[in-house]
């Protein structure tokens, strides 16, 4: 592999400074599932690896009353091995079991999922569909940006030099509601999405109309996308087929998928639409329960 | 070149230090500076479990983790896993139920399995075959080892716990 610097800083000031530092050559280590091998290929070719792992705030995983923090490098084993995060957060527990095999998991971390950047990254629509936001440190300070503002391209996102990800925020669970996220590839387990897709419902008292859903869609875009108007056409709607079915109908207008070797672009779009509905029903089969 | 650093670790119970470059990975090291050749490498990239070792409890990937990495770590390789005066039941069932071939990705099943066990001793089939998925084998076929991991929980079962 080639040459670089390996520097494991304790803190977030620190690593800021290295990071800074360094203008664009550093680049931080979570799990490596990803960075590792983009640097055994020469994809990236940093001069320093900043690993981020003996950061405090990187390693939080805490479910409170005031929502989820989930630090950027903890690694999706402890997600879904918590059952109160999988009954609450329950699409992201569900992204966190199909990452990789159990090795990747034992490792790879969501934070790092997200920093990738991939259209096709599995926990990213769960963390748009929750409503997560993400807590960055850099030169200038803290600020916070909605996931579904963090990427910006394929392998692109909002981070500036000096820039990096500490944690996540998920807001508390409401009362009936209940998310899911599911993906379509075609063997059983360590494969890319063909179509990924997240939603996250709330449902009144009577578990029979929508109060409001948040739905994302993954490796139909240049970015896991928001579906904004899916979720606005579910609320304040009854709980029936037909409304499943017309946000299924919006989730497919909102899919921008392309034609490559997982699938073609009209493939892609079908797929969209039954997950869509799928992802939908299971959300309020979890919020009834 | 960067730097070379002291790292020390655990391995198989014993305090290990060795010097490594931050570019190694942990299998590297393993295998070419602490002679561990167990771990084998077969694709380099996190897809075929033939590198897997144990990093504190947990089953990892060893191409896919820096070898400075580890300071501090506890590690388990497949050259622990036998007793002085023996096999371990995981080992004894896949010689049993035929689970190998050439044996290059034997190491790395028997420490996912080993991973498995501890976390779920009455596993399913179903199980078995979810988690094994980051462990690939070209010649065998999985039905044999599958069995084999069903009856390693059986052996161990039926065993009386180490004391
Ligand atoms: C065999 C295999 C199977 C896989 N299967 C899947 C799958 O099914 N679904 C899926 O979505 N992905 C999959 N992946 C990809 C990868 O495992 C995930 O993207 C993983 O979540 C990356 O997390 P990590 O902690 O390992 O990140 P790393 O590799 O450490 O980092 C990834 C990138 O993000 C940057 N980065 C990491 N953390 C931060 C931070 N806090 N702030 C700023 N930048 C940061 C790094 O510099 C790097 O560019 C797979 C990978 C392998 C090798
Ligand atoms: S050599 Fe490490 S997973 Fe294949
Ligand atoms: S026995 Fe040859 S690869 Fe598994």
């Amino acid at each position: 592999m080639r040459d670089f610097e390996y520097e494991a800083p304790a803190s977030v000031a620190e690593a800021v400074k290295i990071l800074s530092r360094h203008n664009g050559s550093a680049r931080p280590l979570a799990g490596g599932t990803d960075l590792i091998d983009q640097i055994r290929t020469g994809r990236h070719a940093p001069q320093v690896v900043v690993d981020i792992k003996k950061i405090p705030e990187l390693s939080v995983l805490e479910l409170t009353a005031g929502g989820l923090r989930l630090g950027a490098a903890v690694p999706c084993y402890r997600m879904y091995g918590d059952p109160r995060i999988s009954a609450a957060y329950a699409a992201l527990a569900d992204s966190a079991r199909i990452i990789g095999g159990i090795q990747i998991q034992s490792r790879a971390s969501v934070g790092g999922n997200l920093c990738n950047s991939g259209p096709a990254a599995d926990s990213t629509p769960s963390l748009i569909a929750l409503g997560a936001v993400a807590v960055i440190a850099g030169p200038a300070g803290q600020r916070e940006v909605a996931v579904e503002n963090f990427c910006t391209g394929p392998g692109k996102n909002v981070l500036a030099p000096g820039e990096f990800l500490v944690e996540l925020k998920l807001p508390p669970r409401l009362p009936h509601s209940g998310s899911h996220y599911r993906r379509f590839i075609p063997r059983n387990e360590m494969d890319i999405a063909v179509v990924g897709v997240a939603a996250s419902v709330v449902l009144d008292g009577s578990g029979e109309k929508f109060v409001s859903a948040r739905v994302a869609l993954g490796a139909v875009g240049p970015t896991p996308l928001f579906a904004n108007e899916v979720g606005k056409l579910l609320a304040g709607q009854p709980v029936n087929e037909q409304t499943i079915a017309k946000a299924a109908d919006a989730a497919r207008a909102i899919a921008r998928p392309i034609d490559d070797m997982r699938g073609t672009k009209e493939f892609r779009l079908h797929v969209t639409g039954v997950l869509t509905r799928r992802v939908i029903e299971e959300s309020v089969q979890r919020a009834r329960s | 070149m960067a730097k070379r650093r002291v790292v020390t670790t655990t391995i198989n119970g014993r305090q290990t230090e060795f010097l490594c470059e931050p570019r190694q990975t942990l299998l590297e090291v393993l295998r070419d500076t602490l002679d561990l050749t167990g771990a084998k490498e077969g694709c380099a990239n996190g897809n075929c479990g033939a590198c897997t070792v144990l990093m504190n409890g947990r089953p990892v990937d060893s191409c896919l983790v820096l070898g400075v990495e580890t300071e501090g770590a506890v590690l388990e390789t497949i050259e622990g896993v036998a007793p002085v005066d023996g096999l371990d039941p995981i080992q004894q069932a896949f010689l049993e139920n035929a689970a190998l071939q050439c044996g290059i990705c034997t190491p790395g099943f028997i420490m996912s399995c080993k991973s498995l066990l501890a976390e779920n001793s009455d596993p399913t089939e179903n199980d078995i075959r979810f988690y094994l998925a980051g462990n690939l084998c070209r010649c065998t076929g999985y039905d044999k080892i599958v069995r084999a991991v069903l009856d390693a929980a059986k052996k161990r079962n039926a065993e009386p716990a180490p004391a």
